[in-house]
Parts: C-alpha cells; sequence; structure tokens
C-alpha cells in the first residue's frame, strides 16, 4: 500500500432537475460561477451524498451498484469532467477515462487521422501517436479499414477504435465505465489482458461494471454504490455477496407485490364460466395457450398459495437445489368426494417443465369439507437459474375445475452456476490423474 | 484563470490539429474539395461586384476599382462573422467531448476562429492575385502594418467568441440574435461604403463605438487608399489594440467562471 493514487473526500454531487430555470443576477452568477441561482433541495438531484474513498495506487477497485446508484457520475468526478458539488477529488498521475469511446471522433475523416487527433486529445503527442499507431490498428484490428472515413464503421469498429486509442494512452490511472461489451469474445479477452498488464504495471484502475464475476476475478477491492450513497467497500467477494442479498431482498419484495396484486384481482371467487377447460382433452390443449386467469365452479376454492424455502420462511427467491414447500389453502364450501389437487412449473418463456397431481400420483379421493391446508415438498428444486412461473388447481378427475390458477405465481432461481436450459440434474464430474485444471483466477 | 490560460499553450497540438480536421472534414466528400476555399470568395465577391457596379452604380473616383475596395474590407469581416457564429454554437455542437471527455472547453471556439483564419488567408491570396491582374499596387510602408491588424482581429475575435460560446450555453437563444445582430454590425461598418461619405457623416458616433470600424478602416487604408495608414488610422488601432486585449481578458473569464457549468448545461 503507497499513497493514494484517487482520494474522494466527503464528495456529493448534485444535479439540477430538468425543468423551468430562473437566473441569478449576471453579476451574482459572474461571482459564483453558476447562471443559476442556488436552487432549492427539491429543485436538485443528489446523485452523490457524502462519499469517501481511497484507491492506492496500483489497486484496481470495482464499483457495482444497480443503475442510478452514481457509479458513473463517481467515474466522471475522478475523471475531473465535472467538478463535486462539495468535498474534494484528488486523482494522482495522467488519467485516461474510457467512458465514451470514440466521444471525439469526426465522422466524414478517415481512422487514421482521427486516432492522431483522438490520441492527442487525450493527452498523447503526435510522436507518441505516431510510435503506437501500428499496435493501436492491430489492436482494433482494422488495418484494412484505417484510411476509410470513419462514417462507414460499424459500431462495433468504432467502438473498437476509440478503445484501442484510449487503452494505448499509457495512463496512471485508468477510468473504465462498461465498454467491454464493444466486441466479440475474442476482443473482450483482448480487453482483459490488456487491464491485467496494467495491473502487472502497478496502474491503478478504476471499474465500473455490472459483471460481478469480472469485479470477483479481477478487482482488488469493490466499492458498493445505492442511491448515491456508499453501502460499503473491501474485500470484492465480500462486498458482492452483500450486494447479491441485497438485489434478491429487492426482488422478492417486487415479486410480493405482484402477488399481492394478483391475490387482490383474484380474491373474488373464481368464474364459473371462465375460459375454462370443460374436458380433459381441451384442459391438455389449453395448456399450452392459456394466459395467466382464474376460473372454476367455486365449489373448493384455493384461498391462498404460499412458498417456503428452506429454513421455512415465505419467500420468491430460491437457490438451486434448496427444499421448497409449497402450500395450498383450500376451503370446501360443501363436502365432495371428487377432487383432485394439481400443480404445474412453467419457465418465463411459457415452456411446461412439469405437472402433476394427485391423481396420477394414485390418490383416490374420498372426502374433503371445511378448510384444510396441502402442502407439495420439492426435496430439491433442480433448476437453473431463471424465472418461473406456477399453476395450482382444484378440479375433478374429469378435468372439470373447482378452481384453477393460472401462472399466477412467480418464483425466481439464483445460482451462481451460470449453466443453462432447464434442469439441472444432479451431477458431478470425475477426471483421471492425467487430465488437470488450473485454478481460475 | 492565469494557469489555464498557460494550460491553453499546452494544447497548441490539439488546437492545431483541429484546425486542420476543420479543414479537411469541411469539404471531405465535394468534388472541388479544398478548392471551395477560393471559390467562395471569388462567388462571394462577384455577387457583391455585379450589385455595386451594375446595379447600384458607385460614382465616385476614389472607389475605384471599386470592387478591389470592397474586396478589402469584406475578407476580414467574413472571418469575423462566420467565426462568431460558429463559435456561438461550437460548445454545443461539441457536447460529446464536454461530457464525455477531458477536454479544455475552450478549444473548441479558438478553432473556430483559428479555422474561419485559415479561409481568411486563402482569400488574401485570392486578394493578392486581384491587386496584380489590376497591377494595384499598395504602399510598402502601410503594408508592413498589416500582420499587426490581423493579430488584433484576432485577439478581439477570440475574446468575444470565448464570451458567446459560454453564454450560449445558458441562453440558446443568442444563437438566433446574433445573426440578426451581424447582418445589421455589417451595414453599420464602413465595408461596401467608405466612412468618408458625406451621406454617412451624421453616423459618425456609431463609427466611434463600433469596435470592427477600427479594423475596416484600416485594412482599407493598409490595401487600398495608397499611403494613408502611417498617418491616419495607426493610433487608433494601436489604441483599439489595446481595447481588444482587454475584450479578450474579460472573454477569457467569463469563459473561466461558467467552465464548470459547461459539461452539465451542454
Amino acid at each position: 500500500m503507497s499513497t493514494p493514487a484517487i482520494s474522494l473526500h466527503h464528495v456529493s454531487k448534485r444535479y439540477r432537475r430538468y425543468g423551468g430555470r430562473q437566473f441569478a443576477t449576471l453579476k451574482s452568477a459572474l461571482l459564483s460561477g453558476d447562471l443559476v441561482r442556488k436552487l432549492r433541495p427539491d429543485e436538485t438531484f443528489e446523485a452523490l451524498s457524502d462519499v469517501s474513498f481511497d484507491v492506492a495506487a496500483g489497486q484496481t477497485l470495482g464499483v457495482i451498484g444497480r443503475n442510478g446508484s452514481g457509479k458513473s457520475t463517481a467515474l466522471k468526478l475522478v475523471a475531473g469532467i465535472t467538478k463535486p458539488t462539495t468535498g474534494t477529488v484528488k486523482v494522482e498521475g495522467r488519467i485516461s477515462a474510457l467512458i465514451e469511446l470514440g466521444a471525439g471522433f469526426h465522422p466524414e475523416i478517415s481512422g487514421r487521422e482521427n486516432v492522431f487527433i483522438n490520441g492527442i486529445m487525450l493527452g498523447l503527442t503526435r510522436r507518441e501517436i505516431q510510435a503506437r499507431f501500428d499496435e493501436i490498428v492491430d489492436f482494433a484490428e482494422l488495418r484494412q479499414f484505417i484510411d476509410a472515413p470513419v462514417k462507414t464503421y460499424s459500431s462495433g469498429m468504432y467502438m473498437r477504435l476509440g478503445f484501442a486509442v484510449a487503452i494505448h494512452v499509457d495512463p496512471d490511472v485508468l477510468l473504465v465505465d462498461e465498454v467491454l461489451a464493444v466486441g466479440d469474445e475474442s476482443f473482450t479477452h483482448k480487453c482483459l489482458d490488456k487491464f491485467a498488464e496494467f495491473k502487472r504495471r502497478n496502474k491503478t484502475i478504476l471499474l465500473v461494471t455490472h459483471s460481478l464475476g469480472l469485479v470477483e476475478r479481477f478487482c482488488d477491492e469493490a466499492l458498493w454504490l445505492d442511491h448515491g450513497q456508499m453501502r460499503g467497500q473491501g474485500d470484492p467477494t465480500r462486498i458482492i455477496g452483500a450486494y447479491m442479498t441485497d438485489v434478491e431482498r429487492q426482488e422478492e419484495q417486487l415479486l410480493a407485490d405482484a402477488d399481492a396484486r394478483v391475490k387482490a384481482s383474484a380474491s373474488d371467487a373464481p368464474v364459473a364460466d371462465g375460459p375454462g377447460p370443460t374436458d380433459a382433452g381441451a384442459a391438455a390443449a389449453d395448456m399450452m395457450t392459456a394466459s395467466e386467469g382464474r376460473w372454476g365452479s367455486g365449489e373448493v376454492q384455493i384461498r391462498e398459495v404460499t412458498l417456503f424455502g428452506e429454513e421455512g420462511q415465505p419467500t420468491h427467491i430460491f437457490h438451486t437445489g434448496e427444499r421448497v414447500t409449497l402450500r395450498l389453502a383450500v376451503s370446501a364450501a360443501r363436502p365432495v368426494d371428487d377432487f383432485v389437487f394439481g400443480i404445474g412449473l412453467f419457465s418465463a418463456e411459457g415452456v411446461f417443465i412439469y405437472g402433476t397431481n394427485t391423481f396420477i400420483e394414485e390418490y383416490d379421493p374420498d372426502t374433503l369439507e371445511g378448510d384444510a391446508e396441502i402442502e407439495l415438498v420439492l426435496d430439491s428444486l433442480d433448476l437453473v437459474e431463471g424465472t418461473y412461473k406456477l399453476d395450482v388447481a382444484v378440479h375433478r378427475r374429469d378435468g372439470a375445475a373447482y378452481d384453477y390458477h393460472r401462472l399466477l405465481y412467480t418464483f425466481r432461481v439464483k445460482s451462481r452456476v451460470k449453466d443453462v436450459g432447464i434442469y439441472r440434474p444432479k451431477h458431478h464430474w470425475t477426471f483421471p490423474p492425467s487430465v488437470r485444471f488450473r485454478i481460475r483466477p | 484563470m492565469w494557469t489555464n490560460l498557460a494550460t491553453l499553450v499546452r494544447y497548441r497540438g490539439l488546437i492545431r490539429s483541429l484546425v486542420a480536421r476543420e479543414l479537411k472534414a469541411r469539404y471531405r466528400g465535394s468534388i472541388l474539395g479544398f478548392f471551395w476555399s477560393f471559390i467562395n470568395p471569388i462567388l462571394l465577391l462577384s455577387i457583391y461586384t455585379f450589385v455595386f457596379t451594375e446595379i447600384l452604380e458607385n460614382r465616385d473616383p476614389d472607389l475605384q476599382p471599386y470592387s478591389l475596395f470592397m474586396f478589402c474590407g469584406l475578407l476580414p469581416w467574413t472571418w469575423f462573422s462566420s467565426s462568431l457564429n460558429e463559435a456561438a454554437g461550437s460548445l454545443i455542437s461539441g457536447s460529446n467531448l464536454i461530457r464525455k471527455v477531458l477536454f479544455p472547453a475552450e478549444v473548441l471556439p479558438i478553432v473556430s476562429v483559428l479555422a474561419n483564419m485559415v479561409h481568411f488567408f486563402f482569400g488574401l491570396l485570392i486578394l493578392a492575385a486581384f491587386f496584380v491582374g489590376l497591377q494595384y499596387r499598395p504602399d510598402w510602408h502601410d503594408l508592413v502594418w498589416f500582420p499587426l491588424v490581423v493579430l488584433v482581429q484576432l485577439v478581439f475575435t477570440t475574446g468575444l467568441a470565448l464570451a458567446l460560446a459560454a453564454l450560449t450555453v445558458h441562453f440558446r437563444d443568442i444563437r438566433d440574435l446574433l445573426s440578426n445582430l451581424l447582418t445589421f454590425w455589417f451595414f453599420a461598418t464602413p465595408i461596401i461604403y467608405a466612412y468618408y461619405m458625406p451621406s454617412v457623416q451624421g453616423y459618425r458616433w456609431l463609427f466611434n463605438v463600433n469596435p470592427f470600424f477600427h479594423l475596416s478602416v484600416s485594412y482599407q487604408e493598409i490595401l487600398f487608399f495608397r499611403g494613408s495608414f502611417v498617418h491616419g488610422h495607426l493610433k487608433l488601432l494601436l489604441e483599439f489594440g489595446l481595447v481588444s486585449i482587454g475584450v479578450f481578458i474579460a472573454g477569457y473569464w467569463l469563459f473561466d467562471r461558467l467552465r464548470d457549468s459547461f459539461a452539465e448545461a451542454v
């Protein structure tokens, strides 16, 4: 650890909300350096409030946070493009900001000339650019097109050239704002290699990204911003964990709200002559096409559907492999002797993943009366990450519904492994000693 | 402010490249390309010459050849007015630079002024060709002062351009106001007429408060009215040179005060 390369001290940044403005007198404007008079709090928006952090020289700091959390504002302050409303920002050494790639390109002139002008804008001399020109062009993979006007470039080519120039400025402090999505896989790898080289050469990097994996692999420290405030700084794994937990809590809140809306709208008795299927065949066909809703005769009603996680807490967010309990609270207005409880599981795209009911599983109905709570336990939720929807129903053996809830319940599955598909069979790999793997950095 | 002015010197390489880019990009894709820098003033001159020698015939014997007289005032005016028009919008059209790149904003209006100065120099070549063609010889004693007039105009125009660029960010109305104001200013300045004509004597007070009056008369005296500058307008021009330094400092100061608001307001 040495002296900080970047140092923010109680930094706040207020923006004016867009709208009508009132001017100060020219005199006071000139004295204060701003043409707009002091704004009342309700006319401003605080993008950052009282943020303080240091980045030691040679360290890589990843800034994470949801959209609108002030990440980019923080980066612009460090870059010196905007000034803090209060507090101080100190940066040691030459800065290169990969914020808007190719911001200074002029569409009418060639890539070659733009490289020179862009490089000079970023603080290189003509001779320095001359020396690095071939490297820049090769990095951007644009040798064939370098003499064509930039307006003929695709957006990917444009970004690659902008990236190539900015990365060859040889800064002491590199600021990166979510720009790794500019190229194909191989270009992204090249960029990461370049960052790694910067790290080796003990340069300071400030990285703003939504790619948590990148922060975890690549950064020495992580900083979490939320609504302009600092929520934590420190070890990436710990900060990312805290951030993920918070995101899950928010998502849970959203799903719970959606659920509450569904319950409010479906709290009336099921529609007796709704769009419901009247025979089993139609029911099967309908399964694939029907949109969400509720129907049935209403003799038996499903009053409440709750999902519980492994620790017995009601939730909408699960982790792959977790034990899930589905509880149906039903009530029969009068005793019935023909009843089947069923569920259906769908992916967010509407793919029917799994369906079962008590009759298929050879429970022959005898009597159901009054209120009852039925639980279905899924010992292991072997689904990959994604959003899933649920049908629950109680109906006669011939399929005629008492109460059918169609796609009314949504839950989300989280996983640290980003495998694909729908279903994750329990699995493990085995390798002979001749096959070895490197530990991922 | 003074440190910012000093860093401006460091950015001379950037200014040079941007001026070159401006000139290259302007005619890129046109067939005649760079020749437009010559053709534009010739066409402009032909129109004015036709109007003022054929339609509104000018009989003043001191102003012959009239086209040459007019050209002496028209060229610097074109530099001046296009510079201001472009500079006023320069921060707004360069907004992606100001918002996304750490970039000294004053470079943009300065580039507008300098790019137009290069066009002015091309125009001077045409003017020189006219002098040769008409075998009209300006006085060498006057001509040595020519660079000074250009310098005064450069300082004055840059000061104004900086102030206008900064204010236009906050008051977009300036751009529209400016083009109208410049039309008025053009006719209020002795360019298509001579300042000593009897018909304009009632407006002498207007000339005295018109900064461009000193420039246009200096150009005319040096290039057209042989042997009149050193004993004529030189003293006033030197005084105006001091004023223009003041204008530059005031313009730069205004620009510097408003600098921090640009990134948010453009």
